[in-house]
Parts: C-alpha cells; structure tokens; sequence
C-alpha cells in the first residue's frame, strides 16, 4: 500500500531494497504481527497441552501408568477404541459413497443429501445425543418395543455407537466432495470407454485419485470418533467400567478430585491430537509435493 | 464399420443440444463434426460412444448396421479421446495404455508378456518411444493427446472418437498434430470421428465434414462441396469470411458472373473476399462501382476494404499482392467490382 503513495507513477526506483514494497510490509510490523500470534499460541494452545503433560506427570511416571491401568481407565480405553475401530470404517464406507454419488452423478434430491450430510455440523453434539434417546430411550418411538426384546441402546455400547458415528458422518465426506467435484468425471469415463467394469473404475481410477484426501479424511474422523464427548456424554449413562468413553472418564475422574489420574488419561488423547496433527502435517506435506 | 445415426434427440432440462440429428458416416473415413460451440456436436460424439444417451424413443445409433443404442460404453468397442485427454494422473505412460488390457476378464486378457509388446508397439505407432516410464505430469500437451489415442488403442476399437483433440493445445503444435493424426489415420484406417469448432482444420484433414448448428445438421460433404456450395447461409458464414450484399445493389448490374440462383432474387448475396476481380473504373458500366477505403497488404494476400458507392456498404475484397501492384491502387480510388462467384438463399433462411 504504502508504496503506491510514496513511490511516484512512472519515477524509477533507485534500488528495490530500500523502498517499501506493496508485496512487504515493514520489518517492525512484521514482528509484532508474528510475536502476536506467537504469544497467542503459547497462551492458548501450547501452555494449556503443556499443562496437561506436567499435571499427568505430577505424581511421577508411577502413578501416571497406575491411572492408566486401572480396570476402568482401561475399560474406557477399549470402548473408545472399540468405538473408533466399527464408526471410522463405517463412515469411510458411507462417506465415500455418498462423496461418488454427489460429486459423479447427477440426480434428483441431490441437494437435499448435500445438505443432510452436514447436519452433524450443524447441531450441537448434545441435540445428536437427545435425537437418539428421544428414538430409542426407554420413553422414545422405538423403546418399549426394544425393552420388550431386550435390546439395549440408550446407556449401552450401541448408543455410543451409533450417536460416535452421527457426529462424525461429514468428515469423510466433507473432505472427499470438492476433491471429487474438482476432479470430474472423465476419468471415470475413459475407464468406462475402456471396458472397466464399475468396480475396476472405482478401484483402479477413482480410489487412487482421492486417496490422500480421503486419508485426511478418516484421521479427522478418527481424532473426533476418539474425543467426542456431548453427544456420547447423553446416551451413555456414565456406567463405570462399561459405558465410559475415555473423555467420559476424564470428567469423572476429575469431578472426583483425583486432579492427577484426570490429566493422564487426558494426555493419552492429547497424545493422540498431536499424533494426528503430526500425521496430517505429513500428508499435506506430501500432497502439496505431488501437486 | 460404418456409423450411423438416426433421428437422435437429446435435452438437458430446458435446453435442446440435439434435435432430430441424422448422420452416416462410411468405415474408415475420417469424419469432422464441425460446428460452434453449443451446436451439439460433442453430445452427439458422446451418444455415439455411449457416454450418454438419446432421449427415449428418439433415435437410433448403428454400428456396422447393428443397433447398438442400448449397448453400454464398455461394449461398444470404441476408442474415445477427451478434449484434456483425462489420462490417469496416477499411473505412467505404459500403465495407461495398458489399462484397457488390465482390466479385462482373466479368459481374455492377454499374457503379460503379450501386454508389454502391444503397449510398446502402440506408443511406437504414436511416437513417444522410450517415455514408457513417464507419469502424465511429465509430459507436454501434444505427448499428452497422444498418449490418449494409444490407450484408446490399445483395446482394438472398431471406432475412434474424438472429442476437440487439438483444443488444448497451441497453435503450432495443433497443425503439427492435425496433420500427423490426418497420415496416422491413412496408416491404421480407422472410422473416425472428431469434433471440432475450428473450420480450418475440419476443412484441412477430414474426408467428409458435418456440419452442426443448434443441434441440427446443416450440410454434409467434403470439405470442397461444403465450401464451395454452402447449403445454408449459416454454412456460408460458418466457413471462412464472407460478404453479405443486399440484392438491391445487384440490380442493373451487368456482368456478375453468378451462379444461376443469384439472379433474379430479392434476397441477400453472399461472396467469399477471394470470390471478387478488381478492375480499374473505365467507364464501361460493367461490375459495380466502389471505392477502396483501406488497404492491408502485410500477408500473404492483398485484404481492401471497399465502399460501394451505390449502397455505401463495405466489402472485403481479398486479391494477391501481385495483382494490387499491377491494379496499383490507392485509397479512395474507384474501382469496379465483379463478382466471381456469388450465392444466394431464399429470404426465409436468411439470418
């Protein structure tokens, strides 16, 4: 900006170094913008991580494995992994046939499921949670038929499940959409004209042309399946050792004081938001040099 | 094996891209669907190969005589070339070409060993030799373009089409290829199709040229009868430069040379600028009196911009630079114009 007002139209510039250029903004300025959002990070996103870590650690490595192998930490591990291990797959599968059959045909009502898909998005995790036990709680549309079978949902594994997967439905999707879209149908097509069976299109063609974004897509699939808390928080029922989550647990274990336990149980997820970050650096890293 | 078309209609929501189209085109010609953009002929390429379909109940496309309307892309044996070519970024060049051979069932899919050589023999037949290894990226447009005529290839169609294959290319390569694609086709004699907007290089290698306007057919024939006798004013403007004089300026003029049907007729005359003979303004009466208003004659011919002094409408007059020496003009001479060759269409068709 500034050059344009100190610079004359058409006057030759006597060396590009020393005059302000529109493209650089002044060296101070550019220090306090970079030692703002430096300081802002550390405030708010490292110092709180940071945290996490020494609070875990704060009775020694002992008592942080103790937190971690007792019987209900541990059963909060398994369901969340157990969680994680049916609802990423489900929702790969899902995401990506609904990302084909957006980005790659045309049909009637296709808006509508565009739409439908971020609805997850768009309502708070704890309405996700309340929708399922108003379907299928003990007072809601389906509940007195499953009591009289004897089917559990609500406070039970596959509630969990099921209200894991509705939250997170676009992640797979949401990313695979535009990448699809971008990408176009000739491909696809050229496959066709060449004999390829639907299938061989979509493994051989289609497949390997969304693989990177589809791998961003189920890790952050896979870090909110692991971490989400308001939807699964409704529907579990908080029975220890059974229907706890591991976030379930942090907010027991810190509701009950025990400050330490709390922490190191909230590092292992931590640990997982940073491995996730790590991953996800790679792949943009990656794609970005392929490009 | 021949081609044929039979009444194809085909909408998209409001919009007609094809309206009642018939098209035969004899095995082994080269065949220019030449047209403007949005006349329908990509969609017809693309009905012809079997990536869409025409509206139901309206028409018929026939391979070799049989109907193979309901036959899906896969079957068809055709070989389809995208304008971008739409090569799979992912594999190399010998990976794409193979592709059509991969993915055949494990009865008719040829030995690997069968597959390296027809993948190596195709990229001999298309030039590109030695860049087997090479991913798409790595090539230019022209390697591109090529790349995707081996692989459309390498499954044997019986047909080839192809979908503006010089469209993204620039200008130089584009005549290189046009001419290399005009001795590969006398080389492997394939029935081939290719859409184009461009008229020159329609006109320059197809056999037979088709020509399609709001998605009709306005005339078909080789590239000298489309040009010579345009079947439609549409045709005539379609297909190079044209002056269009209003009939009134023709009357009492003695001496055009026209074809029969530009007499007597109340309509509009079209004559190509090459179509007109300049001579000096001698008095005689003969041809018609104008004045030369502009003269360009960097190029290879001699392009004068003429104001008929009855009718002061403007003319463009081509003539070689030889004969503008000889006539040796100025501007605002008078001169007199004679038609070589002149055409007219009924007012009806009129544009």
């Amino acid at each position: 900006m500034s050059s344009l007002t100190t610079t004359p139209f058409a006057t030759p510039r006597p060396s590009a170094a020393s005059l302000p250029r529109a493209d650089r903004d002044p060296a101070w300025a550019r220090w306090i913008l970079t030692a703002v959002a430096l300081l802002f990070l550390a405030f708010f996103l490292v110092l709180p991580l940071a945290l996490v870590f020494a609070q875990a650690l704060e009775k020694g490595v002992g008592y942080y494995l103790a937190s971690i192998r007792e019987p209900d930490a541990l059963s909060a591990i398994r369901l969340t992994l157990l969680t994680v291990a049916i609802v990423v797959p489900a929702n790969v599968v899902f995401g990506v046939a609904a990302a084909w059959a957006i980005a790659k045909f045309k049909f009637p009502g296709k808006s509508l499921l565009t739409t439908l898909i971020d609805l997850p998005f768009a309502v708070s995790p704890v309405i996700s949670g309340l929708v399922y036990v108003l379907v299928f709680g003990a007072q809601g549309w389906f509940g007195p038929w499953l009591i009289r079978h004897d089917i559990r949902i609500i406070f039970a594994v596959p509630g969990i499940i099921l209200a894991t997967a509705f939250v997170t439905f676009p992640f797979v999707a949401r990313e695979l959409i535009p990448l699809m879209q971008a990408q176009g149908t000739d491909e696809e097509l050229s496959a066709v004209t060449l004999g390829a069976s639907g299938w061989q299109t979509f493994w051989r063609v289609t497949l390997p042309n969304i693989r990177w974004g589809l791998f961003y897509g189920v890790i952050l699939c896979n870090a909110r399946a692991m971490g989400e808390f308001g939807a699964v928080s409704v529907v579990s029922g908080h029975i220890r050792g059974e229907t706890n989550t591991m976030p379930l647990h942090v907010e027991i274990l810190y509701n009950d004081y025990n400050i330490v336990a709390a922490f190191a149980v909230a590092s292992l997820l931590a640990l997982l938001a940073l491995a996730t970050l790590a991953i996800k650096t790679a792949i943009e890293w990656r794609t970005r040099g392929r490009a | 094996m021949s081609i044929e078309a039979h009444g194809i209609r085909k909408r998209f929501g409001a919009f007609t891209a094809l309206d009642g189209v018939d098209v035969h085109v004899p095995a082994g010609k080269l065949v220019a669907l030449l047209g403007p953009s949005g006349s329908g002929k990509t969609t017809l390429l693309r009905i012809i190969a079997g990536l869409e379909f025409p509206d139901a109940g309206s028409g018929r496309v026939l391979f070799h005589g049989d109907d193979v309307t309901d036959v899906p892309a896969g079957k068809r044996k055709v070989g389809f070339v995208f304008q971008h070519y739409a090569l799979f970024k992912h594999m190399s060049v010998f990976e794409n070409v193979a592709f059509g051979l991969r993915v055949r069932s494990l009865r008719e899919r040829p030995s690997k060993a069968e597959i390296t050589e027809r993948v190596h023999r195709l990229l001999e037949l298309v030039q590109l030799a030695g860049l087997a290894g090479r991913y798409p990226s790595q090539l230019s447009g022209g390697q591109r373009q090529r790349v995707a005529l081996a692989r459309a290839l390498a499954v044997e169609p019986k047909v080839l089409l192809l979908d503006e294959p010089f469209g993204a290319l620039d200008a130089r390569v584009r005549k290189d290829l046009r001419r290399w694609l005009r001795r590969f086709h006398d080389e492997i004699q394939l029935t081939t199709i290719f859409v184009t907007h461009d008229q020159e290089e329609a006109l320059e290698i197809a056999d037979e040229v088709v020509i399609m306007n709001e998605g009709r057919v306005e005339q078909v024939g080789t590239p000298q009868q489309v040009y010579d006798t345009p079947a439609t004013p549409f045709v005539y403007q379609f297909l190079g430069n044209v002056n269009i004089l209003r009939a009134p300026a023709m009357a009492g003029v003695t001496g055009v040379r026209a074809r029969p049907e530009a007499e007597n007729t109340d309509g509009v005359i079209y004559v190509r600028p090459h179509d007109i003979e300049l001579s000096h303004h001698d008095g005689s009466g003969s041809g018609l009196s104008a004045i030369v208003r502009h003269i360009h004659a960097a190029g290879p011919h001699a392009r004068l911009l003429l104001e008929q002094v009855q009718s002061r409408e403007h003319v463009e007059v081509e003539i070689s630079r030889a004969e503008l020496s000889d006539l040796n003009l100025r501007v605002n001479d008078l001169v007199r114009m004679h038609l070589r060759q002149a055409h007219s269409f009924d007012e009806d068709y009129a544009i």
